[in-house]
């Protein structure tokens, strides 16, 4: 063989094995989507929405505690992380772009970003659970609101990047003080972007299972009170998933595909309000 | 270094220059044959009575980099005056000290001192905002605010006058007659400042920038990013409005320089070479340097 | 020229002070919140190592680290067993999805037609967005059963044959396992390396890949000589992010895993990871040096994943950083 058929030999080869490697990734989508869907929509019923979650054994049974719960530790978990997270974007982008402290900032925000969700579990396990002496919706609020600042701070932060310093210098130029031009004009300029990195924050906490497990932990019944332990659908499915009951599986399967379902959207529609910026 | 920019070097220097080389010796090389006719004089100014601002010592540094030598003039009241030179020669840097722009960015410091009407706005304890509001600057690119037309005006005014709904409407439509945008926008104020085109946006910034009252206006290549006919109904908006304004103004369009401005300053890495009226600079120059850019890029 | 506006009509804005005062009251809330992030993680580690305390003082740091047994009858934990499961799942997870990554941001930069990129671009994010507890759904229910019924009897007999590394494939096929685990991980993973890869190859420019196809190279050729020389730190930094996401994951590993407190050869056994056996038994535990000890596994995971999160950040940076020192 000469060394120029060898060399488109190889070339071949490898663009072939290429090809068939983004086909194994597209493969496992399909096949994990395909279950999901099967499994979840042939389980999908309105007493889902309108049924507690079923004890051992019980055969009727819903998701209404678990999905109530869960947007409610979202909404709040999103309450109190998104403005410490804004704040936090907007002092790395405008008020600290040149002060040191944002350099160490920067790096510990993009290594939360990454951390273990199960230690912040544990964090917030001791400084709310242990202190408080028992579970409740708070402390999983607390713990997703940990989960929501870091990606939060970054989206904040590289979307008021991309409001050219043009901008800022003509609402100077005007005479508005520094925290006149963030509000009003930068950040109403960023608007979408930053709030496009809250829509992804949410899509990253609505399925997050182990920062709840110790501290929302579960509740078979349906509650409002943040005070208590408080049903939600990624433990309920956890827990459900693990049990010996056929029924508890389906509902599983169930919970899992309105959670899917709930974050592809967000997912979706952070893209489409992206590229609409660009 | 573009093209215009090296043709401009090369009619100085055969060789670079590093950027502290004395202007004598820079003149004395050049490729013009008058080139000994200047040789003891280093820059040539007009004498100027009741200046709006005085500058007096002014050097400019980027961190390290000197950008303003020495910097002496004084810009005359309700005048326009016209800055001209190179790029990279320090004009638009010596524009963006008036209303100290600059200090936006750290590292960036002037040493000297700047008169506004005889008082110094660089020192410590000067009001950066007020000043900003008494000086007013108009930019490069159409920055118009993520607001509508109306807000885009109305956010200067409400950041130092409390104006009732009545008095806002009237300024606003004051403004925008001034910048002569008036009849295009009067039925639209409502909708965002970016879907003008961008003459329309440009002549929208000149409006919130008058809008304030400012007592000078900064224009920094406002016609840059603008096509003919909108560069020709700004050029018309400056001439009107020096009659309430001290307006100061960077080009790299001599043409325009030549038409808009009452004086004119010449500028060459980092140093003012010759600041004259304007019909003398461009017809008599002092200096044989100011001869060899205006005919350079004429010629 | 309208000129009926003359000087300032409106009652002046008292601005300085309001000026100066927003402007310090603005400044330091978002100080406080920017040093907020910092304080969040001194407070996760300063908590940890408080809580892992008893843990430490009764066995010691290095004993507990190479002790597997445990024991909550004995009271005698080690955390051998969960680190060595947490490290060897990710390698297999990294194993696999270096490979398959590598290939996914080929094909995205290099082979795909432009219509092509962006759809299998979008779809590979996808992957990245689905829950994890999702992935441990599906692991336990689908892909086990079916890994244990096709797959690993064909390992057995293949890889298991050989001498040496034959013994890590010789255990029963229960489908649940530490390589079951691998596997999940890595499809878990493979996104957050391909899209970090695809987008640094992207930044190698246009005329140093002309230029290289100029003088007859293969696709292949240019790849592996030209882009991946330019842009490895970059590479390697999606690598570590993804191995930082491997050896955190929870969800997904606790249901395949078998959560198996034993320490053994065979890949196809049970056993268990760090965020497994808290996830299990964090609850559950009872008595102060049961707890320690899973919050000292949650601290030696932390200070894991934070070194290798941290390298990868770095690698980043380097590579931005030498993208921006390019002559434009």
């Amino acid at each position: 063989m000469d060394i120029y058929t060898r060399r488109k030999a190889i070339n071949i080869f490898n663009l072939t094995i290429a090809a068939i490697t983004t086909l194994f990734g597209l493969f496992f989508l399909s096949w994990l989507l395909w279950v999901l869907f099967q499994q979840g929509f042939s389980n999908l019923d309105w007493s889902l929405f309108t049924l507690d979650t079923p004890g051992p054994g019980d055969e009727a049974g819903g998701l209404r505690n678990a999905i109530v719960g869960s947007l409610l530790l979202t909404v709040v978990g999103v309450m109190i992380g998104a403005p410490v997270g804004v704040l936090a974007g907007t002092y790395l982008a405008e008020f600290g772009r040149y002060a040191w402290i944002s350099h160490p900032v920067r790096f510990i925000n993009d290594v939360l970003l990454s951390a273990p969700s199960i230690v912040i579990g544990v964090f917030v396990y001791e400084v709310m659970v242990i202190p408080m002496g028992n579970f409740s919706g708070w402390s999983g609020a607390v713990a997703l609101s940990i989960i929501v600042i870091p990606v939060v701070v970054r989206t904040t932060e590289d979307m008021m990047r991309l409001v050219p310093d043009s901008m800022r210098e003509a609402a100077a130029a005007l005479g508005a003080p520094q925290w006149k031009v963030v509000t009003c004009v930068v950040l109403k300029a960023a608007l979408s972007g930053v709030m496009t990195g809250i829509l992804l924050a949410i899509a990253r906490i609505a399925g997050e299972t182990a920062p709840l497990l110790f501290t929302a932990l579960n509740n078979q019944f349906f509650t409002m009170n943040m005070d208590e332990p408080m049903g939600n659908l990624p433990v309920m499915i956890f827990n459900f998933a693990m049990g010996p009951y056929e029924n508890w599986h389906d509902l599983a399967w169930a919970g899992s595909l309105l959670i899917t379902l709930a974050v592809l959207t967000l997912n979706i529609l952070t893209r489409f309000f992206l590229r609409t910026k660009k | 270094m573009n093209y215009t920019d090296t043709l401009i070097m090369n009619s100085y220097n055969k060789s670079p220059a590093p950027s502290n080389i004395s202007l004598d010796v820079t003149g004395a090389v050049g490729v013009t044959d008058s080139a000994t006719a200047s040789h003891e004089k280093q820059n040539h100014q007009i004498e100027i009575e009741n200046p709006k601002i005085e500058i007096k010592g002014l050097d400019f540094y980027y961190g390290k980099f000197h950008a303003l030598y020495d910097i002496n003039m004084r810009i005359p009241e309700k005048q326009v005056t016209a800055f001209i030179g190179p790029s990279g020669c320090g004009k638009s840097t010596l524009l963006r000290t008036f209303n100290r722009i600059y200090s936006l960015y750290p590292g960036q410091r002037a040493e000297g001192e700047i008169l506004l009407d005889g008082r110094n706005i660089l020192r410590r304890d000067e009001d950066i905002n007020t000043l900003r509001a008494k000086v007013g600057m108009v930019f490069q690119k159409p920055t118009p605010f993520p607001m509508s037309i109306y807000d885009n005006i109305a956010f200067g005014v409400r950041l130092y006058e409390r104006l009732s709904r009545k008095q806002m409407d009237e300024r606003v439509e004051w403004a925008l007659n001034k910048a002569a945008l008036w009849d295009e926008v009067k039925d639209i104020l409502k909708q965002s400042g970016k879907a003008l085109s961008g003459g329309q946006q440009q002549r929208l910034c000149i409006a919130r920038a008058i809008a304030v009252k400012p007592e000078v206006v900064l224009l920094d290549e406002p016609a840059s990013a603008l096509d003919p006919i909108s560069t020709l109904k700004i050029e018309q908006l400056i001439s009107e409005l020096k009659d309430s304004y001290t307006i100061a103004i960077v080009t790299h369009n001599m043409q325009q320089a030549a038409r808009v401005s009452d004086y004119t300053a010449f500028m060459y890495l980092g140093k003012l070479i010759e600041f004259n009226d304007t019909k003398t600079l461009f017809t008599n120059p002092q200096l044989d340097q100011t001869q060899d850019y205006i005919t350079g890029r004429f010629g | 020229m309208m000129n009926t506006v003359t000087g300032n009509t409106g009652v002046p804005v008292p601005n300085r002070i309001a000026g100066s005062l927003g402007d310090r009251l603005f400044h330091g809330v978002a100080w406080m919140a920017a040093v907020g992030v910092l304080l969040v993680l001194g407070a996760i580690i300063v908590m940890l190592t408080i809580g892992a305390s008893p843990a430490f003082e009764k066995f010691g740091f290095f004993n507990f680290l190479s002790t597997a047994e445990w024991n909550p009858v004995t009271e005698m934990f080690g955390g051998l067993s969960p680190l060595v499961g947490t490290l060897v799942s990710s390698a297999i997870a990294i194993l696999i999805g270096l490979p398959v990554s590598f290939g996914i941001a080929l094909f995205i930069t290099e082979m795909a037609p432009p219509w092509l990129k962006r759809p299998v671009g979008t779809a590979i994010e996808l992957l990245a967005a689905i829950p994890s507890i999702i992935y441990g759904m599906w692991g336990l229910f689908i892909f086990a059963p079916f890994f244990a019924d096709h797959i690993q009897p064909l390992l057995t007999d293949t890889l298991g044959e050989l001498p040496l590394i034959g013994a890590l494939f010789q255990d029963p096929p229960l489908g649940i396992s530490v390589f079951t685990a691998g596997i999940i991980l890595a499809i878990m993973i493979i996104p957050f390396i391909a899209s970090v890869m695809r987008d640094v190859f992207e930044t190698v420019p246009a005329e140093l890949r002309e230029s290289a196809y100029g003088v007859g190279s293969t696709t292949w050729e240019v790849v592996w000589n030209v882009v991946l020389p330019m842009t490895k730190v970059g590479a390697m930094g999606g690598v570590m992010l993804g191995l930082g996401r491997a050896l955190g994951e929870t969800m997904a590993v606790t249901f395949v895993i078998g959560n198996a407190h034993k320490l053994h050869l065979g890949l196809f056994e049970p056993g268990n990871s760090i965020a497994s056996t808290i996830a299990n038994e964090f609850t559950e535990a009872d008595g102060e040096v049961y707890t320690a000890s899973l919050i000292a596994l949650g601290l030696i995971l932390f200070i894991i994943t934070f070194i290798v999160l941290g390298l990868a950040k770095i690698m980043l940076l380097r590579m931005a950083a030498r993208q921006e020192g390019r002559p434009a």
